[in-house]
């Protein structure tokens, strides 16, 4: 061991980022999305769709304390969760699908913290300037100017980040109602402490944090490197085309357009072997364009690195540096890495189908297809109404003075329809059984709307019933909309007192 | 540049020569360490997290120690929470139980949210005071009866049941307790006479028997039972006599054991539970749970539906 004065510094501050504007088609993809998925989050809860006058009328609502799940047409109940568990596994395929296929573009495209922060960036520049103005601010001394500039950036963050965590609490209450409480001092606590807890964490991650997000906090990035392979289209940079990098002179440079310009033609630019006439140098004049742009804050062409997070915007950078040098596009670009060798002989690349569709893409698509339209099934067959039968299992039959045998049920009934309803019950077997409701002379029960009712229903058999004296006698319990006809059933055993 | 532990002072941290990246400068055996700096915000992320911990462990119970832990000096307890919550829920309810320690129970419908509140109160105490006789499911076992049958020795209407509830069936404690004796036989009559009214008793419930013997039990059983259990066996509420001619026994109706209750009789005591045991809106709430179990009689004056 070497003395402890050598010993280098074991933390490091983080390294500040100025990426600059960039403009291309990832970009414009990028605004796109960002405009789309921020929008959906802040006007979704706003968003009415009527169901009548005993439900709420907000098309999304994740209503925890009357325990129910409203998504348009479609409402989940407590027992049917495995909707939702359904979609968070396809969400979760869906994620690995598209990271062997694409690498990390979850993260450089649709990630709450890359957009975010992709907002927060662009509120930056349009306050502070782009790159070099933000450079030179942030070298500056903390004059007037710069506490200007500061505290508006910081106060415009801030009211996106409210805005965020407001957003946020809208789906769980009536979104109308809950702003006017809200603005009246009269919500519930936990929605402002909700408010406050994301305020928070949306101004400090897509402010300060950033990267440090994805590289020290978010697990996400180290499972997707299990889930890619040399197939996986990934943001890359052609080094057997840009190397040795260098400032081009002209002469150099008039020689590589004309001399190549067939070949360029062709299609396969990329696998163009070095030509002499471009004086030893590679296309890449080492313009920095790439580093700058970089909301990572790295060089994409030491390789691929953990840091990255394929957001795109240096293949946008790039392109725009090799159109004005009259370059071809693609010096940083889409690839998979099993091309290198290929290209690097001067062979085309595979099509990009065939880097897709391998053994593992194919196999999530078919379990997440399975499993989206098993749920899709399982939605359609669900009726209006539904009952569960619990027997009552102690004991497991009683004896009535006159001999004959009754079984008890507890049958949760439900309504899920949006208007109270009569349901009759009945049952069915093969031997004869008399079915009577707790607390009811007739066999008819009113359920509330979209609410549940806990029944105690008793079945019982004559001693001379053969159900009586059977150990066991399957029954069918059946409950019928009196208004609808609808009809659901569950079946059940019956006990009967077994002779010794 | 791989650090020299001979080279006093190197000018710059010790550099991988491989990678080019900075080593810590810790060396085992030649294998040496790449320095990767963790972000400063994370050092200070987790001296906050020592700081909590420290504050934690002070104010709240932290440290075990010999017979407790450390009080902390917020005096936090998860009982005193837990009291507190009793407390208030206690206080939530103070209302509907004066309720329904007043409550007529006989006027009271299944939907009445008073009846519910009976009803699921009442299924708190039965479990807690009664279900160590009765069984959890209220099924009873030999010698204590299932509740949920439509068999009742002092009556099923649902005040009955309070009654019973309150004052208990022959105990010393409560004056009004339900009281009957039945006499132990086995000095009054022979066996052989036992065993003819055994055998008329097995007659009563239409089984298979000895007829000559049962033509002779039912003089004694006119003789000496029928006082309590009436002339045609069907009992006598009044007394708490059963009901001879169903197919519930308490005690059990095959002849050994009926041989047993005659010789000997049977005295079966419930304690009372009315106040102090229990309060008033208790007893009410665990009658109303009985009553609604499946064998709850329809009072005379009113009407609560029965099963
Ligand atoms: S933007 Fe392109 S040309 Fe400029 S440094 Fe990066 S790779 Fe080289
Ligand atoms: S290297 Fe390129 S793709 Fe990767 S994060 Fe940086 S700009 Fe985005």
């Amino acid at each position: 061991m070497t003395d402890a004065p050598q010993t280098p510094a074991l933390f490091a501050p983080r390294e500040p980022i100025f990426p600059r504007r960039v403009t291309g088609p990832f970009r414009r993809l990028k605004w796109w999305i960002m405009g789309v998925t921020l929008g959906i989050y802040y006007l979704l809860p706003w968003l009415r769709w009527d169901r009548g006058p005993n439900l709420p009328d907000q098309a999304v609502l994740a209503d925890l304390a009357g325990r129910r799940f409203f998504f348009f047409w479609i409402e989940i109940w407590p027992h049917e969760f495995y909707f939702i568990a359904g979609l968070l596994i396809m969400a979760g395929l869906g994620l690995f699908l598209f990271t062997s296929a694409l690498g990390r573009v979850w993260c450089g495209y649709t990630c709450p913290q890359t957009v975010w922060t992709d907002l927060f960036i662009l509120v930056e520049r349009w306050i502070e300037g782009d790159r070099n103005a933000r450079l030179r601010l942030w070298k500056a001394p903390w004059d007037a100017r710069k506490w200007r500039l500061r505290i508006t950036k910081w106060a415009v963050w801030l009211l996106i980040a409210v805005a965020t965590g407001g957003a946020w609490v809208f789906y769980f209450t009536d979104a109308p109602r809950l702003a006017v409480d809200l603005v009246t001092g009269q919500a519930a606590s936990v929605a402002y402490a909700s408010i406050g807890v994301l305020t928070a964490t949306t101004f400090i991650f897509g402010g300060f944090m950033r990267e440090q997000v994805c590289n020290y906090m978010c697990p996400w990035p180290r499972i997707q490197a299990t889930m890619m392979d040399a197939d996986t289209i990934t943001v890359a940079y052609r080094d057997w085309r840009g190397e040795p990098r260098g400032k081009h002179r002209k002469g150099a440079r008039a020689a590589a357009t004309t001399g190549t310009a067939t070949a360029y033609d062709t299609g396969q630019a990329n696998a163009l072997p070095k030509d002499a006439a471009t004086a030893n140098l590679g296309d890449c004049i080492d313009c920095m364009a790439c580093v700058n742009v970089c909301p990572a804050g790295i060089d994409i062409r030491d390789g691929q690195q953990m840091e990255c997070i394929t957001c795109a915007l240096c293949i946008d950078a790039c392109d725009e540096v090799m159109d004005k040098i009259g370059k071809p596009r693609g010096l940083i670009d889409y690839l998979a890495l099993s091309d290198a060798p290929r290209e690097r002989a001067g062979q085309p690349p595979i099509p990009v189908w065939k880097h897709v569709l391998r053994p593992r893409t194919l196999l999530y698509t078919a379990m997440w297809g399975a499993i989206g339209l098993g749920l899709m099934f399982a939605l359609f067959i669900r009726s209006d109404i539904e009952l569960t039968v619990s027997p009552v299992r102690n004991p497991t039959f009683v004896t009535q003075s006159d001999g004959s045998i009754r079984n008890i049920y507890d049958v949760r009934l439900r309504n899920k329809s949006g208007d109270d309803r009569d349901f009759r019950m009945s049952l069915t077997a093969d031997t004869p059984l008399r079915i009577d409701l707790q607390g009811s002379e007739t066999l008819s029960v009113n359920v509330p709307a979209d609410s549940t009712k806990l029944q105690r229903v008793y079945v019982t058999a004559r001693p001379q019933d053969p159900a009586a004296t059977r150990d066991r006698t399957p029954l069918r319990l059946w409950v019928e909309d009196t208004e609808t006809g609808d009809r659901a059933s569950s079946s059940t055993t019956f006990n009967g007192k077994a002779t010794p | 540049m791989t650090a020299d532990p001979n080279d006093p002072k190197p000018a710059k941290p010790p550099v991988d020569d491989v990678t080019g990246i900075e080593t810590t400068g810790h060396s085992w055996d030649g294998i040496e360490e790449l320095n990767s700096p963790l972000p400063r915000w994370w050092l200070w992320t987790f001296y906050a997290t020592v700081i909590w911990g420290i504050a934690y462990t002070v104010a709240y119970p932290a440290w075990p120690m010999i017979d407790r832990a450390t009080t902390g000096i917020l005096g936090y307890s998860t009982r005193a929470e837990v009291a507190a919550d009793i407390a208030a829920f206690e206080d939530a309810t103070a209302e509907l139980s004066a309720q329904l320690a007043r409550a007529d129970l006989t006027a009271l419908e299944p939907d009445d949210p008073l009846h519910r509140y009976a009803v699921s109160s009442g299924a708190a105490v039965f479990r807690t005071n009664c279900s160590q006789c009765h069984g959890s499911g209220a099924a009873g076992a030999r010698g204590y009866p299932n509740l949920l049958d439509d068999d009742w020795l002092w009556g099923g209407t649902v005040e009955q049941i309070a009654y019973t509830v309150r004052h208990g069936i022959r105990n010393e404690q409560d004056p009004d307790a339900r009281w009957s004796q039945m006499p132990a036989y086995r000095d009054l009559l022979t066996p052989d006479e036992i065993a003819q009214t055994v055998e008329y008793v097995v007659s009563l419930s239409d089984r298979p028997h000895e007829t000559a013997q049962a033509a002779q039990g039912a003089e004694i059983f006119a003789d000496q039972c029928s006082a309590c259990h009436g002339e045609a066996g069907t009992g006598m509420r009044e007394m708490g006599a059963p009901n001879l001619t169903d197919a519930i026994w308490l005690y059990g109706g095959d002849r050994e054991a009926l041989t047993a209750t005659i010789a000997n009789a049977r005295f079966g005591v419930m304690p009372p539970w009315g106040p102090p045991r229990l309060s008033e809106a208790q007893v009410q709430a665990v009658a109303a749970y009985v009553h609604q179990l499946g064998g709850g009689e329809a009072s005379e004056a009113s009407d609560v539906p029965a099963n």
